[in-house]
């Protein structure tokens, strides 16, 4: 089997012998899991997250249905799976963090962990701004009615606010009240300080739980993992008593065959496998670290794909109950409402007209009077319009789920459960992007040693959180949405693929992951992962990537702003990107995908001239791989590059 | 001369109906829509003549309110165009000149004043009792004197703080006290065995010999 030549392994990693004196001893410095289920919880934790809950529907109701089962169940089985038992045995084996892992397994791929972390720091920047309005929201629960259920009066208490008027109270309330959003990216608006104060406090969260690493967060994942199940089911047992839920379900599952010929159904269903398992993050490769080195890593990998694929499923069918209802409220709403006019217009007695024969006392009013009906403009209704309406992201959150909930009996205590439940999901995974960043800050020895976890992690958390302060400005959604397109895709799948390739070909299947495993576990892994971690794996990760890099660049930039003055408010209006994106969303995507060759170039050249100066003097050949200095010299250029493009646009 | 008094009688009698109706037209007054069914289900009332003389009186009364005491009475309210709808046009008339008629912007201006008294008694709202042409002043938004956000992300935020602080002043104790026991043994360091291993063991058990046992076991 194809192998590259990679010298001194051997000194680099522990021989099996000394892993197990370090077991039997219980001798190290290396933090540990109190317990199975901590570990469990916490991988379950980070794996399942806002994308089971607002993309997943989203892609199954729009892909066939039912049918978006099949590529999503089988690409689970051939991708997800496989990748999630490597980063688990490739942590557990080397027990290391996600960079020091690449750096042992080869020096030349230490750019693979510096992909992977910042990846992980970008994304976290982003998704604890997704955490702080789930915050916000939370805490506007507490009142009746909900703020989001009507709108505001204007000044003279003759009408409403004209852009709530021409939109909805909860569109209004989501751009208005929550985003305060400025028709373009290029105007800021300034910081929203209510905002500002959601965002402190998901940080000061987030600190509190990871303030010693697993030692805290361990404790923490027993409520944010668990929660969300408990929510889930009183939600489902609370949508399936509305009406209209059944029709939300057989809209969700009615399977359309058709759509598995279409290559963006199985596309998407890779990708969608791919980020919901949150691999190459980094995060996993570090929990697993944590574990006694006889942990069944196979078994783990397994029941955390399953957990994850029916969280997915359940989360959808809860998701699309509640959408059910939401839209037969919509449809029943739009029916009286014409209803009414042709009441009020040919003077009928009330209840002539019902929903039952509405089509009927229509066609007779037409036939009889048709130049009156058609004055009347009537509205078209129908059922399936309202429910594609369904949306995913941010939209199926924060304006068809509040709306929903607002037509609910008891709606604060509804939505208090709702965003309580969305911020359990997103901190879980929170913690797992936040490990991916500590564990490589660490291992890089940027901070000096005498700073405590407690300082490290505090110092971190507050840095994230001032550069997170553009998401929270007037134009921070646009931001938010160009961070999450571009940082959390195309490196990932590089660095996943890197993942793949680095262990099967540069650590070695044969004579080493192979040993390893059987060490482990206690039995060599069987055909079905030497098939998939070799060639399918790889394979399926290459074709994603290839599809996703050619889409991206050949799609047009634009992105979808808020604008009241545009023509067709209240649908979102296309924009083009100003020319100076291009450079934000190089430094997004391209600086860390580069990072893998980058790092490797960087440390041939550091060989050359090592090579060169050993003649001439010793000493040289102790400076570390990539100091200290460097890294931050980099990190200043990078943050100032991106300060200033923001500042001179 | 009698026959002529009965005739004029006759008369005058078919005539003041065609007035009133004459003066109630929808340009003068305003178009009432009522949505029972809607409103009250299966607790809905009839719309019969009592019911009708019910509103009128409830407009008399609303006239009264905002005209503070001129005595307008039912025969004032006049009522016409009604329909199975339920749906009718009135106008008002005023007390003193029955044949007059009250602008309508006073009417609008009273029937708002006592919008709330006339849809609690027929136990309907403002969209289920509809008066065409005069839209509901909306109510007034609730004022808090602290918005309840803020009282809540006061609560969220107390309890991290005081989680933060109690977990750093935890590690700062621990700290200490491993310093201190830490400072305890090398007080008692000689020559690399511990004092307290020995103490009390007449000083045979020597801790550096116990590894080596281990090794040279045959």
């Amino acid at each position: 089997m194809l192998k590259l030549p990679n010298p001194g392994l051997d000194e680099r990693i522990l021989s099996h012998a000394q892993l197990e004196k370090l077991e039997v001893e219980e001798a190290g410095e290396r933090p540990k899991w109190d317990n199975k289920a901590q570990y469990m919880l916490t991988c379950v934790g980070f794996c399942v997250g806002l994308g089971n809950v607002w993309r997943f529907p989203y892609l199954c109701q729009s892909h066939g249905g039912g049918a978006f089962m099949i590529p999503f169940l089988i690409l689970l089985v051939l991708e997800g799976i496989p990748l999630l038992h490597l980063e688990f045995a490739i942590g557990q084996r080397l027990r290391k963090g996600s960079m020091d892992v690449w750096r042992t397994i080869n020096p030349y791929m230490m750019g693979v962990g510096l992909a992977s972390m910042c990846v992980s720091l970008l994304v976290s920047l982003y998704y604890n701004t997704i955490i702080a309005w789930v915050l916000w929201y939370f805490f506007n629960s507490f009142q009746e009615p909900l703020p989001w259920s009507q709108c505001p009066v204007n000044a003279n208490r003759s009408g409403f606010e004209q852009e709530c008027e021409r939109s909805s109270p909860v569109d209004y309330f989501w751009y208005r009240k929550t985003l305060n959003i400025t028709t373009d990216i290029d105007q800021t608006g300034g910081l929203q300080w209510w905002m500002v104060l959601c965002l402190i406090s998901a940080w000061a969260v987030l600190y509190v739980c990871c303030i010693r690493g697993i030692e805290t967060t361990g404790k923490a994942v027993y409520v944010t993992s668990t929660l969300p199940y408990v929510v889930l089911t009183i939600f489902l047992i609370r949508g399936l008593t509305l009406k209209g839920s059944v029709s939300g379900l057989v809209f969700l599952f009615t399977p359309d065959l058709n759509e598995l010929a279409n290559p963006a159904t199985w596309l998407d269903a890779g990708a969608q496998v791919f980020y919901s398992f949150s691999l190459a993050f980094g995060g996993l490769i570090s929990f697993s670290s944590y574990n006694s080195i006889h942990n069944n890593c196979e078994q783990d990998a397994v029941i955390i794909s399953i957990i994850n694929a029916f969280t997915s499923v359940f989360a959808a069918t809860v998701i699309y109950t509640i959408i059910g209802f939401r839209a037969t409220q919509r449809f029943d709403d739009c029916l009286g409402g014409n209803i009414l006019t042709l009441l009020n217009t040919f003077d009928l007695p009330e209840g002539n007209i019902t929903e039952s024969n509405y089509d009927l006392a229509l066609e007779s009013l037409n036939a009889t009077n048709p130049d009156i009906v058609n004055r009347l403009n009537l509205q078209t209704c129908d059922l399936n319009t309202f429910l594609t309406e369904g949306v995913e992201g941010t939209g199926l959150a924060f304006i068809v789920f509040t709306e929903a909930i607002t037509k609910m009996p008891l709606a604060p205590l509804w939505s208090v459960l709702f965003f309580v439940m969305l911020f359990c999901l997103g901190l879980s995974s929170m913690f797992g992007n936040i490990e991916g960043v500590l564990t490589p800050l660490q291992d890089l020895k940027i901070f000096p040693k005498s700073w405590t976890k407690e300082a490290i992690s505090g110092v971190t958390c507050l840095l994230c959180c001032c550069i997170g302060l553009i998401f929270v400005q007037g134009s921070g959604n646009y931001w938010l949405a160009l961070f999450d397109s571009f940082a959390g895709s195309i490196p990932l799948l590089i660095t996943g693929f890197c993942e793949m390739v680095g262990v099967v070909y540069v650590y070695g299947m044969d004579s080493r992951f192979n040993e390893d495993l059987v060490f482990m576990i206690g039995h060599k892994p069987n055909i079905f992962w030497q098939a998939t971690w070799r060639v399918i794996s790889p394979l399926i990760m290459l074709v994603i990537f290839l599809f996703y890099f050619v889409t991206t660049i050949s799609k047009e930039f634009f992105y979808i702003a808020w604008d009241p003055e545009s023509a067709k408010f209240p649908t979102l209006e296309q924009k083009p990107y100003p020319t100076w994106i291009y450079v934000i969303i190089f430094i997004l995507a391209g600086i860390p995908s580069l990072a893998v060759p980058g790092a490797a170039i960087f440390r041939l050249l550091q060989m050359k001239i090592k090579h060169n100066d050993v003649n001439l003097t010793q000493k040289q050949a102790h400076r570390p791989l990539l100091s200290s200095v460097h890294f931050k010299r980099c990190s200043f250029i990078i943050f100032t590059i991106i300060f200033s493009t923001y500042l001179f646009k | 001369m009698w026959t002529v008094w009965t005739v004029w009688m006759v008369w005058m009698v078919c005539l003041v109906p065609t007035t009133s109706e004459a003066l109630c037209t929808e340009d003068d007054g305003y178009k009432v829509r009522l949505s029972i069914k809607t409103a009250l289900g299966g607790d809905a009332y009839e719309w019969n003549e009592s019911e009708m003389f019910f509103f009128k009186a409830t407009l008399a009364f609303a006239m009264r309110t905002y005209s503070g005491g001129e005595q307008y009475d039912v025969s004032n309210i006049l009522v016409c165009d009604e329909t199975l709808r339920v749906s009718f046009v009135f106008v008002v008339t005023k007390p003193s000149n029955t044949s007059e008629l009250v602008p309508r912007t006073e009417v609008e201006n009273a029937i708002k004043k006592s919008r709330h008294r006339i849809n609690s008694a027929f136990l309907l709202t403002d969209q289920t009792l509809d008066f065409v042409g005069i839209n509901p002043t909306l109510a007034a938004p609730i004022q808090y004197d602290t918005p309840p956000w803020l009282i809540a992300f006061g609560v969220v935020m107390g309890l991290v703080c005081a989680g933060i602080v109690a977990l750093l002043v935890s590690t700062f104790l621990n700290k200490k006290r491993s310093k201190k026991s830490a400072d305890e043994e090398e007080a008692g360091r000689g020559n690399g065995i511990l004092c307290e291993s020995i103490r009390g063991k007449d000083g045979l058990f020597n801790q550096g010999l116990v590894d080596d046992d281990r090794l040279t076991k045959l």
